[in-house]
Order: C-alpha cells, then structure tokens, then sequence
C-alpha cells in the first residue's frame, strides 16, 4: 500500500508538458482501475456460475440460468436453488463484507497488517457467535448481534489499550495479536465442552467454514450489506482522502471525525455480519486490499476492488476445497494455507525494501 | 517452598482425597477409589512440573538470545513447527514411535525457529518486537492451516490430535515421561550452561565480542537448548502459549537480570505456574470436565503480553 510514495516519485517535468503528462497519467490510472474492476467482477461472474455448476452432479449453464430465472427443473430446481445457490451467494456476501471491512482498517490504520483478522476482531465476533450459540442456545439473527456486539467490544478494548501517549499503530497491532490468542482460546474452550460438539463446527468457528450455508444465514448478512455497502462506497472518497493523513485530509474538506468514524462503524458491522454466517474464514480481510492495490495500480479508490477480490478468494477457495482436492476442506483451510504465505511475503518485502512496519 | 506447596495442592480435582490417602498411595497402594485418583494424578503433576520449566526456560533463553521482551516459544511459532511435523510424520509416515516423534518435533521447532528469526530480522533495526511478532503469528498461522488441511482428511487421527492440540497434560504417563525427561534435561543442561554467555550477550554484540564471547557460538548453543527444551515440551504436552513470555519477565522483575540465577528459577517459577494452572483448570471447571492447561496459560498470558508492549517504547517496537 505504498502507493503515495510511488506516486511522488514521478520524475518532474516543464510547464504544459507536465501538466500534460499528469493528466495522461491520471487518465492511465483510471483505465487500469476501470478494467481491472471489471475484468474481477466478471471473473467473480464465472466463478459464481461455475460453482453453481459443478458438483456431484453436473448441470449446464443452460439449467443454471434457468433455475436462477424461477423456472422448475427437475431435479436441478433443488440442487443448485437450495443448495449451491445459498452457498455461493453466501461465499460471495462474506467475501465482499471481509474484504471491504478489511480494506477500510487498512487504509485508516495505514498499515497493511492492520487487518481485522490478524488485530483480533475477526475472532471477538467469532467468540461471541460461539458463546450465543452454545452457551446462551441463541440462534438466526441474534446471533449476527451477538457477533456485532462482540466485534465492537473487542475493537473499543484494543482501541482504549493502544493508547498511552497518543495513539500507535503498531502498539495496536501487537496488543491484537495477544487478544487474538485469548479470544482463539475462549473459543476453543467453549467448543470443547459444547455438548454437540463435532469437527465441523468446530472447524467453522475456528477457521471459516460454508458447510452450513442457507438462506437463513444469507438473510441477516445480505440486509446488513444492503444497507452498509452504499453508505461506504458514497463516501469511498473521503476515505481516500483520510489516507493521506488527518491534517490533508480535514484540507480536503473532509470532516475527519465523522468519517473515521462511519467507516469504523461500518466496517466492523460488516465484519461482524459476516463472521456470524460463516465463522472467521482466515486471512481474506488481510489479503484483499493489498492484492486489490496490487491489481488496480496506484492512486485507486479500493473499496470496491478489494470487495470484489475479497469475494473471488472465498468462492475460489471454496470451490478448490471442495472440489480440486482429495477430501473436503472448509473454506478457512484454504485461505489459511493462501494467506499466511503472502503475510511472510509482506513481511519480507517490507523488510527488505527498509521500511519500518 | 513453591514447589512443596503446589505438589500438595495438586491433590485437589474431580475427587476429594485425604492426606492420608496421598502417604497411602505414594507407598504403592491403590486399594481404595482415592488412592487410585491419587496414583494417576501422579504422573499428571509431574509432567506439568517437568513442561513449565522447559517452556520457562526455553523463553528466558530465547529473549535472550533475540534480545527482545517478547520472544517466546508459542509467539514466536517454534511450538506449532514442531506440531506441525508432529503431525506430518503421523499422518505420512505412521510415525507413532516417541523417540521419533520427539526428534521430528525438535527438528520442526528448529526449522521454525530458524525460519521466523530470519524473516523477523532482514531489513533495518534487525529483529524488532513487531517484526519477531508478525513474523511468528504469520508463520504460526501457516503452520495451524497445513496442520488442519493434514488432519481434516484422518479421522481416525483428529480427535485425539484435537486436544492435543489445546494442549494439556491431562494424557500423562509415566513411559512417555521417561522418555522425555532425559531430552528436556539435555536441552536444560545446554540453556544453563551458556548462562554465562547470554549475560554478555545481554551488553549487546560488541560489547560481547569485547569480553571475549564467541557471539555466534554463544547465540547458537543457546538456541539449540531452548528449541530442544520447546520441541519436546509440544511433542508430550501439545502447544502451551504464553508460560515462556511471563514467567522471564516476572523472575527479572524478582531477582534481577543474572542469566546464571534467571534461569533456574525461571524454571522453577515456569513448573509452579503451569502446576497451577493446571489445579485452576480442574477445579474451576464445572463437574467431570477440566479445562486443558493451555487454555488457562493464555488467559492468564495474554494479558500480561499486553501489559509488557505498553510498557514498551513505541520507537522500540
């Protein structure tokens, strides 16, 4: 995400041709974005198609299509309306939710790592969704605000803790880590004595899992999206701006304040929403935004970017945890053994090109 | 005197029993319910004994060696490097041999170590808290999703590996201990020994040098003890967070920062608390449950990790 430093390094030119050159350049920059926002969506249209495809039985596009139109095929009407359909539409709202969540923390924070799964709200929402469930019997949408609750919690405590002196990125990084090792405990605990207790619910809430996809999960977490996703995005730029710092950005003209505010909020519930339906799928908050950033080039607004990487990685994960492996994994698997990889990857870039974390 | 009291408390658990019974039962009999408890308890306390110090140890050591308040075996990820080939050698090779598992886990822990010490260290300011931290929380989370994407498919292999996993002492035998105690006693033995040459470290490297330490030697013998103390240590109790970070800081704060002093009582202080903890998770928990000791160390530790990077200088981070 070091963009800006990219950016000011443009070597400096005369008069018009300067202004000619930036001008171009601008006009560059957003082609790239442009196709590279398309060019993900519609791969994030295959794959949408191919996951509802492909399964024990096989059904051509020509069923699909359909089947999403409202038309009873035999035997394809249940499957892929009750089964596949819930499920991706699942991998893509949480994908989109993790992603958007994770990019927002990123660009306030102004740190890459400062993702909501390696900071610990991820697993606030997850230890609070786990304490509903099976501690106080709660289930449907009480759930989704139990998590919320959870993951506001978790964020006020590791707000309030980083702060001594002013406020520090990375003393908040760290305290994440440690709270993400208590809450990761909590809930291994309370799995362990859950009465019910079985592999895949255990796996959902420690890694993510979309084994159990319905449409009752989908419903809480499309509504909060519906609502929250244009809020953020008629504000994408004012958020662009925050990056820049607080003084450029209350420049700018916009109020500090209040946006970092909405975009916490907002970000966070996302977060929370999506946690809920699905547990924690590992590393997609994290990975989202940089490889957004990677994709789209500098000087991009990546909300919507790095929402739609976010929901290619959860449905691809899914589909090769299903499908391109020997046994089944849950889709937190897969993204675990993608991610943690590309955070030792990071780590070494940043470290190397001598920049302090 | 720490220790006397804690081996008496261990008699506390699902089960009341009587001083009596304990005399009773240390002298062989097992005729009675209690005196049966008291005899599996056994084994129980001492590998947890036995645990708490090799991880306190092995902490004292590596903040030491890394020169940084936050190393720790569970942070730093050698714990789960050494699951990791734990597991590997369980699921490909059917490695179920202790003597094997226990090489495979010392070997997994150095790897791991090795590994998330050179990513923790490259660039400038060399191994910074955060970098180690990141470092080690990435490195642990890549290993946990191999461990995972291994057992998922294994059945057979996935409960018992799931508690392993919490860590716990609640599986212990004497067997397993015998096995263990020479390794951990080797691993000790090397950390004590280099004592002497992590108070020069402690200088830094120059001065070190200057005092007429062969650093890199120093450095690598003591790394060696504390991933021979760490991997053992996963390989009979599964991973244990947080004992190695807080019980390093706590003796400093007690007795001062002489390595030849720190780390025996570390270890001594290390056995009480997972001892402890330990009692805690058993007589905490609701009836015939128990919370595995690996759950309570992070609760407790967690907390005082949080503490220790406040207290930490930002520019130092």
């Amino acid at each position: 995400m070091n963009r800006l430093a990219r950016s000011q390094t443009t070597p400096p030119a005369a008069g018009s041709a300067q202004v000619a050159a930036v001008i171009a350049g601008r006009r560059a920059r957003h082609r790239r974005h442009a196709t590279a926002t398309i060019v993900l969506g519609a791969l994030l249209l295959g794959l949408f198609t191919v996951a509802l495809m492909i399964g024990n039985t096989f059904y051509s596009i020509d069923e699909v299509v359909r089947v999403l139109l409202g038309q009873t095929v035999p035997g394809a009407s249940f499957t892929v309306g009750e089964l596949r359909l819930p499920r991706a539409v699942l991998a893509i709202l949480t994908g989109l939710a993790f992603g958007m969540a994770g990019v927002t923390f990123q660009t306030l924070l102004r740190n890459p790592l400062a993702s909501p799964d390696i900071i610990g709200l991820s697993n606030g929402a997850g230890a609070a969704a786990v304490v509903g469930i099976v501690v106080l019997s709660l289930n449907g949408p009480v759930v989704s605000l139990f998590a919320l609750g959870g993951a506001l919690v978790t964020a006020a405590v590791i707000y309030l803790l980083s702060i001594k002196n002013g406020f520090a990125g990375t003393r908040l990084i760290l305290i994440g880590i440690g709270i993400a090792a208590m809450l990761q405990s909590v809930t291994s605990y309370i799995l362990s004595r859950a009465a019910s207790w079985d592999i895949q619910t255990a796996m959902q809430w420690l890694t993510g899992s979309l084994n159990n996809a319905s449409w009752e999960r989908v419903a809480p977490l499309a509504i909060a999206a519906a609502v929250i996703v244009p809020l953020m995005l008629s504000q994408g730029r004012a958020l662009g701006a925050m990056q820049l710092g607080d003084d450029s950005a209350s420049g700018l003209g916009v109020r500090v304040t209040a946006t970092r505010l909405l975009f916490i909020l907002g970000a966070v519930a996302l977060l929370a929403f999506a946690t809920a339906a699905t547990g924690p799928i590992a590393f997609v908050a994290f990975m989202a935004g940089p490889v957004a950033a990677r994709i789209t080039g500098p000087g991009a607004n990546l909300l919507v970017p790095s929402a739609f990487v976010g929901a290619v990685l959860v449905l691809a994960s899914d589909l090769i945890g299903q499908f391109a492996l020997g046994a089944r994994y849950p889709v937190g698997v897969i993204t675990g053994v993608l991610g943690a990889p590309y955070l030792i990857y990071l780590l070494i870039r940043t470290n190397r090109s001598g920049g302090s974390l | 005197m720490l220790l006397v009291l804690c081996i008496l408390s261990v008699c506390f658990g699902v089960r009341a029993v009587s001083i009596d019974d304990i005399f009773a039962a240390l002298a062989g009999q097992d005729d009675t319910l209690a005196q049966a408890a008291i005899i599996k308890r056994l084994p129980r306390t001492v590998l947890a004994l036995l645990i708490g110090a090799a991880l306190a140890l092995s902490g004292a050591t590596m903040q030491a060696v890394t020169r940084n308040p936050i190393a720790d075996p569970g942070i730093l990820g050698v714990s789960n490097g050494a699951s990791l080939a734990v597991v590997l050698g369980l699921a490909f090779v059917g490695l179920t041999n202790p003597y094997g598992q226990m090489a495979l886990a010392i070997a997994g822990a150095a790897v791991a170590a090795t590994f998330v010490y050179t990513v923790g260290s490259l660039g400038r300011g060399g191994a910074t808290p955060l970098k180690l931290a990141l470092a080690g929380a990435a490195t642990s989370a890549a290993f946990a999703s191999l461990i995972s994407a291994i057992m998922l498919p294994r059945v057979d292999l996935l409960q018992a590996f799931q508690s392993w996993q919490i860590g716990g002492v609640g599986g212990a035998e004497w067997p397993r201990i015998a096995i263990t105690a020479p390794v951990l006693a080797l691993g000790a033995l090397i950390c004590v020994a280099s004592a002497r040459g992590m108070n020069s470290l402690a200088l830094g490297d120059d001065m070190a040098k200057g005092l007429g330490e062969h650093v890199f030697r120093t450095r690598l013998m003591s790394a060696l003890g504390a991933v021979i103390l760490a991997g053992a240590a996963t390989a009979i109790a599964g991973p244990i967070g947080f004992v190695g970070l807080v019980i390093p800081h706590v003796c400093r704060m007690l007795i001062g920062t002489d390595h030849r002093w720190l780390l025996p009582f570390s270890a001594l202080a290390g056995a009480a608390l997972l001892l402890a903890s330990d009692i805690i998770g058993r007589v905490i928990a609701p009836s015939s449950e128990e919370i595995q000791v690996g759950i309570i160390t992070a609760i407790i530790g967690a907390p005082f990790f949080i503490w220790i990077v406040r207290r930490t200088k930002v520019r130092e981070l």
